[in-house]
């Protein structure tokens, strides 16, 4: 349990030796030490709030350490700024993509390090040949001359860690890189850390995904409450140990999904069809019962979510809730009817992220609680306060930043939004995407309490675990087609990946 | 590079092939194309209708007038461009002009013997101090520069009604070398046009060939990721206002060579119109889009509307109307663009994996 047990004999590439970082009066870390090796591939695990993110910014220089010392090669290293970072060889791959959206995806990676031609002009051609040899050792195929405007969540992943490989870094800092991507992304992106780590350079691996932890990293250190818990070899540890210690309790159910009556059919969907996108998509969802959406990354499940809650239009096909007919492409139509939709961005979609924990909760709610026309602070307080209690939002007070919490808090907040609209059918989009155990199982349980009220849950996840553990029926959809539904007792993780992967026969 | 672009290519969504990589080499050089191309045929159209209305609209002297007249603003608009592209605004480069145009006025009164080219770069540095100005108290106070230059914008044009006191300086008292470099023709091209389009040209080519200037648009594409990618925000925000000042000080400059008559009130309420031919020109307000072509073209459109409204004996107050309605026409563009790019964008996203 000391930071030194292990079997890696050689010099610590990088250490962080008792870094302390506070915001106002909250401590983020206390005494946090961490030390990489060359060659190494070290997992870094802690709940929301364990002080993983900003652990990461520090040595991303964005934020500077109130105290401890970062030396790399023995030798100190003073982080005045992300450029400083990036001259010391350390690449970060963020949790949220930042990428400039009116830029090229070549310049995105490039920025700042394009290649020159004469007159020191950036020479965009070579630049273009760049990204497609990037992309190509990734084995993924993105047009580098088209703005980074309108891609995906896990192609943005993909820009990032392109622009990451690019630097040729000898520290590689992937916070939770993998939430967005699918099996063989993540493949590919564990084999450049894997030929990252053969050449000497250092991986920090941040994930809330065992299985990815266990399969690419040697150690693994624990944070809890910005302080640091223990450094082992994985080797050494199973899954059930590092979870105890990242909670500092035992978590028994991760899926704690109740057998619920099943009530009449809350949505229907039939012959929904866009070209290019989904085609012919027909399922429905009862009252008391959670189906999941499964399938592999663009396999169009959240673009069916968005045009049967009417943000995008769709060519054919038709919607019913309740039995009633649901009028394509409005939203508000669509809120009215009782639906819910929790968005799969959360940043960009879900919430105002200036805005307070309590506005925004009860964003979608203004018309309801208004009093001839006028929003008093005092209801929405009230409502806003019901929800986050229940949900156990962990704000200092209900008025601050949204931007501010964590990312499990941050879906929370998204959850209380909509909740508080009281929806009869509630579809999530990976509700539990990039947040830890504790707040996941707490997203879990409180699903299944919905569903156990009557409420009609449709999940689309990209988590096999949580798909198999919570849903009465599975859906797999591939390449836009609806290929495959299987009952609880026939879903495994075979069955799942083999229709996901469009291997299976049509359902 | 503005946001247009990508209308023309009109690829098949949702299927990735391998054409849409090849189709896209030439996207950013087409977009470029489209926006500068529907501002050329407005100018054209403009100036066919004025013409058939009067030929002598077309007349040598008559688009030397326009060429002359329209100089001023692009070489502001070009400056103005450099800053909006970064997410920003210099509403104070009116009262620069003019505080610069009465100083080297000022100048040639103290000292009659100054040789113009002292004057020229007198007035531009003293641009670049204005810009220096707000530039730094932009970084100081850590406000939107909307606020800082609305602020600047009233206090250099306070200077300058401080300074100049009522007095007013004539052509007279400005050496005819220098009041020439105003009214002057290098093969029929008058040189204050000449100068502009250097000014564009060198603008342009920066903004699109350097790293310093693809970091502006970095800035105002996603300030966060910046910062992040460890680009020097603050730094760069700076130069880019000294840049502005430095270029309206040059405008200043030419504008007294110009008119000759200056008093304290020169180019108030420029300020505007320079915004107004940025965004006709496809500069997006909020940053990250646009070329110094593109607000060029809008500066030569808008200053063409004026002279083709007076041609065609449209009351003044239709000329106003007329350039709101462009905007609005600008602005309406962009958004349907920019939904339809995006509809095709995310159709596109799902990748081979």
């Amino acid at each position: 349990m000391s930071p030194d047990a292990g079997t890696i004999t050689s010099p610590p590439l990088l250490v962080l030796d008792d870094i302390a970082k506070s915001f106002g009066a909250v401590a983020a870390l206390r005494g946090v030490h961490l030390e990489l090796h060359p060659g190494e591939a070290h997992a870094l695990v802690g709940e929301n709030g364990a002080g993983k993110s900003t652990l990461v910014k520090i040595l991303a220089g964005a934020h500077a350490p109130d105290s401890g010392r970062i030396t790399l090669d023995g030798e100190p290293l003073l982080l005045r700024g992300p450029a400083d970072a990036r001259a010391a060889g350390i690449a970060v791959i963020y949790q949220e993509p930042t990428l400039f959206p009116d830029l090229t995806v070549a310049e995105n990676i490039f920025m700042g390090r394009q290649p020159l031609r004469s007159l020191r002009r950036v020479d965009i051609r070579e630049m273009n040949r760049a990204a497609e040899q990037l992309f190509a050792r990734l084995g993924v195929r993105i047009d580098p001359a088209r703005p980074a405007r309108g891609l995906s969540i896990a192609d943005q992943q993909l820009v990032e860690i392109a622009k990451a490989i690019s630097f040729d870094a000898r520290v590689l800092v992937m916070d939770e890189p993998t939430a967005a991507l699918s099996g063989v992304e993540v493949e590919r992106l564990f084999g450049v850390a894997r030929s990252l780590c053969a050449r000497g350079a250092a991986v920090l691996f941040i994930s809330h995904r065992f299985d990815e932890v266990f399969d690419l990293c040697q150690r693994l250190t624990v944070l809890r409450d910005g302080a640091w818990v223990s450094s082992d070899p994985t080797a050494d540890l199973t899954v059930g140990e590092v979870v105890r210690r990242m909670v500092g309790r035992d978590v028994d159910s991760l899926f704690p999904k109740q057998d619920t009556v099943r009530r009449d059919t809350l949505l229907e969907v039939r012959g929904l069809s866009r070209a290019g996108v989904f085609s012919d998509v027909s399922f429905h969802v009862r009252g008391g019962e959670i189906v999941a959406l499964a399938g592999l990354v663009g396999a169009g499940r959240s673009e069916v979510a968005r045009a049967i809650f009417g943000i995008d239009p769709y060519d054919t096909g038709e919607v019913r809730v309740a039995g009633r007919v649901l009028p394509a492409g409005s939203a508000a139509k669509a809120i009215g009817a009782g639906l819910a939709l929790v968005p799969e961005d959360r940043r960009q979609q879900g919430l105002v992220m200036e805005l307070s924990v309590e506005r925004n909760a009860t964003l979608v709610r203004r018309g309801a609680l208004a009093r001839l026309g006028l929003l008093f602070g005092g209801a929405e307080r009230a409502e806003a306060r019901q929800w986050t209690r229940r949900l156990r939002v962990k704000t200092s007070r209900l008025t601050a930043a949204v931007g501010t919490l964590s990312g499990g808090n941050q879906q929370k907040v998204v959850l209380a939004k909509w909740l508080a609209t009281r929806p009869r059918v509630l579809i999530v989009d990976e509700p539990t995407r990039g947040i830890d155990v504790g707040t996941k199982s707490e997203v879990h349980r409180l699903l299944s309490e919905l569903a156990g009220e009557g409420m009609g849950i449709l999940m689309i996840s990209s988590e096999l675990p949580e798909v198999l553990g919570m849903a009465d029926r599975v859906l797999v959809m591939h390449e836009g087609r609806l290929v495959r539904e299987l009952s609880r007792d026939e879903a495994d993780e075979t069955s799942v990946m083999f229709a996901a992967t469009g291997q299976g026969a049509t359902a | 590079m503005s946001r247009t672009d990508t209308s023309v290519a009109d690829r098949p969504t949702g299927v990735p092939s391998p054409a849409a990589s090849r189709s896209g080499r030439g996207l950013t050089e087409r977009l470029l194309a489209v926006r500068e191309l529907s501002l050329l045929l407005a100018l054209g159209a403009l100036i066919l209708v004025t013409t058939l209305y009067n030929d002598r609209f077309l007349g040598s002297q008559s688009i030397k007038d326009l060429l002359l007249g329209c100089a001023i603003l692009v070489i502001l608009a070009a400056g103005q461009t450099l800053v909006i592209v970064t997410r920003n605004v210099d509403l104070s480069v009116g009262s620069i002009l003019g505080l610069v145009a009465f100083a080297t006025g000022e100048l040639f009164l103290a000292a009659p013997g100054t040789p113009w080219p002292v004057a020229l770069v007198t007035g531009v540095v003293l641009g670049a101090v204005c810009g220096a100005v707000n530039g730094g108290l932009i970084a100081v106070a850590k406000v939107p520069a909307l606020v800082i230059t609305l602020g600047t914008l009233y206090a250099f044009r306070g200077v300058d009604y401080y300074w100049a006191a009522g007095q007013q300086i004539n052509a007279a008292d400005m050496p005819r070398s220098f009041l020439r470099l105003g009214n002057q023709t290098l093969f029929g091209v008058p040189v204050l046009f000449l100068v502009a389009l250097v000014v564009v040209a060198v603008a342009g080519f920066y903004l699109r060939s350097y790293r310093s200037g693809r970091e502006l648009y970095a800035i105002g594409s996603e300030p966060a990721a910046a910062r992040l990618s460890g680009i020097p925000v603050g730094r760069r925000v700076f130069a880019v206002f000294v840049a502005s000042g430095a270029l309206a000080g040059l405008a200043g400059v030419l504008y007294a060579a110009r008119f000759g008559t200056l008093d304290a009130a020169a180019g108030t309420g420029l300020e505007l119109q320079v915004v107004a031919a940025a965004v006709v020109g496809g500069v997006a307000i909020f940053g990250g889009s646009g070329s110094v072509y593109g607000a060029a073209l809008g500066a030569v459109l808008l200053t063409t509307i004026g002279s083709s409204l007076a041609v065609l004996r449209i009351d003044p107050f239709w000329q106003q109307a007329v350039v709101g309605a462009l905007i609005l026409a600008a602005i309406g563009l962009d958004r349907v663009l920019a939904i339809r790019t995006a509809a095709r964008l995310r159709g596109r996203s799902a990748h081979v994996a």
